[in-house]
């Protein structure tokens, strides 16, 4: 492969700012529990749903089981899987505002001080 | 005729009250970050019901009732999918999408890829996709609107299919984002005080409990309990339920895929502001899908649903009558003709998101990024956008009139698809793989695309059936009308493929500030204040 790049072909090489960025112990913080987060609950979700519809294809007299009245399994199957996400939705809401916003705007401000100051220069 | 009269003239006023919001959100549309973004100055609460009014299309509100009405709770599995796939859209792409890119999907790519061919690439599968979806629309729209008004004259389906493509190219040309979101608020607020009204209606008939509507409906349907158990229409062999496994997967992961979904995330202000938006979206679509039981149980419990069209469209209009007072009475015309109105102001949200957002892709990625290497002036690239929209509306309007006698309900599942196959691992593996290049994503995006729509053509939807595309002839080799189950995993393969089987380091390299401006929102585009 060639290396001879015009300057239209990619985009230029990033200010210096983000590498230090990236090294800020802040940054490798939030990083981790983002991925902390987001990675076990997108497993938990997508396994819960797919055990959802491996079950209606698969366990129709476990989900035909009626529970009371004319309400069985499939439907309060179905009404949870609107509760989980529901609750992983609201979840993700307190802890995104709790943990990883604080370390964002941190880390954010860094940036646009040393913006600033190199405009001022 | 009475009905007719007053569903046409709630018609015109959807309309004329569209075309009054977008003439008057021209009037604060300047540059390309107000064309293309609304000027990034959305509120989340403004965001979240535009997201809605951008994803509840006529196929959830008419579509999913129907398929309740007539097959029970298999039509349930559907606002499931729907539902919990906006937790990918919270969880992995919106904020970082609304942190790292301006207009398009591409520009999230262009980050740190050879720009030119990733663009192009993002391009076509935005237009494809965008295409697909547009053509559902139109033919139901043209569908719609004759059955609703009691003609069955192939002219006015016609007129119908003219009418919305000249609508939508107005939306999009004259209100750009600002006009088009608009018309998507208004059309959510519609839709849910619409729906929920007969929601009450129906609940009140049966006491406001859910297990009498439950009996009442598998009563009237004939088919007993097991109306409301799975199966009675994916359960018929092994086939078919790995068809529907393979629709189950497209559906979660296709939605934070769909380019329509993705531009919306850059008209708000902040990350945090595309997470709230997206947290509204999933109150108010949840709610709606909630409401879609209940209607789609009602009308199995109160009509007589062997008089239905075969797909059901017509479940909620007719139910709107029924509680309305029934067919003749005051009430119910004037329910059935508000219903019908929302219907088609869905419809109409659903195609102007879809004809901005091609055409902005056609304008942004391919014209100013590829043509013009960048350098088009502002006003240039409007220019573009506008003829783009003008140019994919008319083509949106000569392919649906002749493919209103196919069956084209596979579209949308095509479309849902090819976002999860082409679209969403790019997407992915963008933001959480470094050693990612150019060569996958060109692997992956073009891999997924070509995956899914070859698999649909080798598929019964297309030949071998009776009820194919193409009567007479059969070439269908792949057993799945819907073809995710094969192609995403598909789309992620050659995505890794491509990628190991070069490197980039400076598209390695470029990862860092992609990375921290996708976390912590770093140098990322600002909104304007007008």
């Amino acid at each position: 492969m060639s290396n001879d790049t015009s300057p239209h072909e990619q985009a230029a090489r990033h200010d210096p700012v983000y590498d230090r960025l990236a090294a800020e112990p802040e940054f490798l913080e939030l990083r981790r529990r983002y991925r902390g987060f987001v990675i076990p609950a997108t497993a938990v979700f997508l396994a819960w749903y797919l055990l959802y519809v491996a079950l209606s294809t698969w366990a129709s007299d476990f989900m035909a089981h009626r529970l009371f009245g004319n309400i069985n399994v499939a439907l309060v199957f179905g009404l949870l899987q609107f509760v989980t996400t529901f609750g992983i939705a609201y979840l993700y809401s307190r802890f995104s505002n709790a943990r990883l916003d604080p370390l964002a705007t941190t880390l954010n401000e860094d940036y646009e001080t040393y913006m600033t100051s190199k405009d001022g220069r | 005729m009475d009905t007719q009269i007053l569903t046409t003239v709630l018609f015109l006023s959807v309309v004329a009250l569209t075309i009054g919001i977008t003439v008057k959100a021209s009037r604060s549309t300047s540059g390309t970050a107000d064309f293309y973004a609304g000027g990034r100055s959305f509120s989340p609460l403004q965001n979240g019901l535009a997201i809605g009014g951008d994803y509840m299309s006529a196929a959830s509100f008419l579509g999913i009732t129907g398929i309740i009405a007539l097959s029970g709770y298999d039509g349930f599995l559907y606002s499931i999918g729907f539902l919990v796939a906006w937790l990918v859209a919270l969880l992995l792409v919106a904020e970082m999408l609304r942190n790292s890119g301006r207009f398009t999907m591409a520009d999230q790519l262009a980050f740190r890829m050879r720009r030119k061919p990733v663009r192009l690439a993002a391009a076509s599968s935005t237009v494809v996709v965008s295409i697909f979806y547009l053509l559902a629309q139109m033919v139901g729209a043209g569908t719609l609107v004759a059955l609703l008004l009691g003609v069955e004259s192939q002219a006015i389906k016609n007129i119908v299919i003219f009418g919305v493509g000249a609508l939508m190219i107005f939306y999009v040309t004259v209100g750009g984002m600002k006009g088009t979101t608009y018309v998507q608020i208004v059309k959510a607020i519609l839709l849910m005080t619409g729906s929920a009204l007969i929601v009450v209606l129906v609940l009140a008939q049966f006491d406001f409990n859910l297990s009498t509507l439950l009996g009442a409906a598998a009563d009237n349907s004939g088919k007993g309990q097991a109306f409301l158990e799975p199966g009675l229409k994916y359960g018929a062999d092994l086939t078919s339920k790995l068809d529907f496994v393979s629709l189950g997967l497209a559906l979660v992961l296709g939605t934070a895929g769909l380019p329509h979904i993705l531009i919306r995330f850059y008209t708000v202000p902040t990350a945090r502001d595309a997470r709230k938006s997206v947290l509204w979206a999933i109150g108010l679509i949840g709610t709606f899908y909630l409401f879609t039981l209940v209607l789609g149980f009602g009308a199995a419990a109160l009509l007589d649903t062997s008089t239905l069209d075969a797909s059901g469209n017509l479940a909620a209009p007719r139910l709107a009558e029924a509680v309305g007072g029934g067919a003749g009475s005051t009430g119910g015309a004037i329910l059935l003709a508000l219903i019908a109105a929302v219907a088609f102001a869905t419809i109409l949200a659903v195609v102007a998101g879809l004809t901005l957002t091609s055409a902005a892709s056609v304008a942004h990625d391919v014209y100013n990024n590829v043509i013009r290497k960048g350098e088009a002036t502002e006003a240039e690239e409007i220019k573009v956008t506008r003829l783009a929209a003008g140019g994919i509306g008319l083509v949106a309007i000569l392919l649906a009139i002749p493919a209103q006698s196919l069956n084209i309900a596979f579209l949308v599942a095509l479309a849902f698809a090819v976002a999860a196959s082409a679209n969403l691992p790019t997407i992915m593996m963008n933001i959480f793989w470094r050693r990612f290049n150019t060569r996958g994503a060109l692997f992956s995006i073009y891999g997924g695309l070509l995956s899914a729509v070859g698999l649909v053509f080798f598929s019964p939807t297309v030949s071998g059936t009776e009820t194919s595309l193409i009567t007479g002839m059969d070439f269908a080799w792949f057993p799945l009308n819907n073809p995710g189950l094969v192609s995403i995993p598909l789309g992620f393969l050659f995505g890794v493929i491509g990628t190991l089987s070069a490197r980039e380091p400076a598209a390695e390299d470029r990862y860092t500030e992609l990375e921290v401006r996708a976390l912590t929102g770093a140098g990322s585009e600002k909104a304007i204040s007008h």
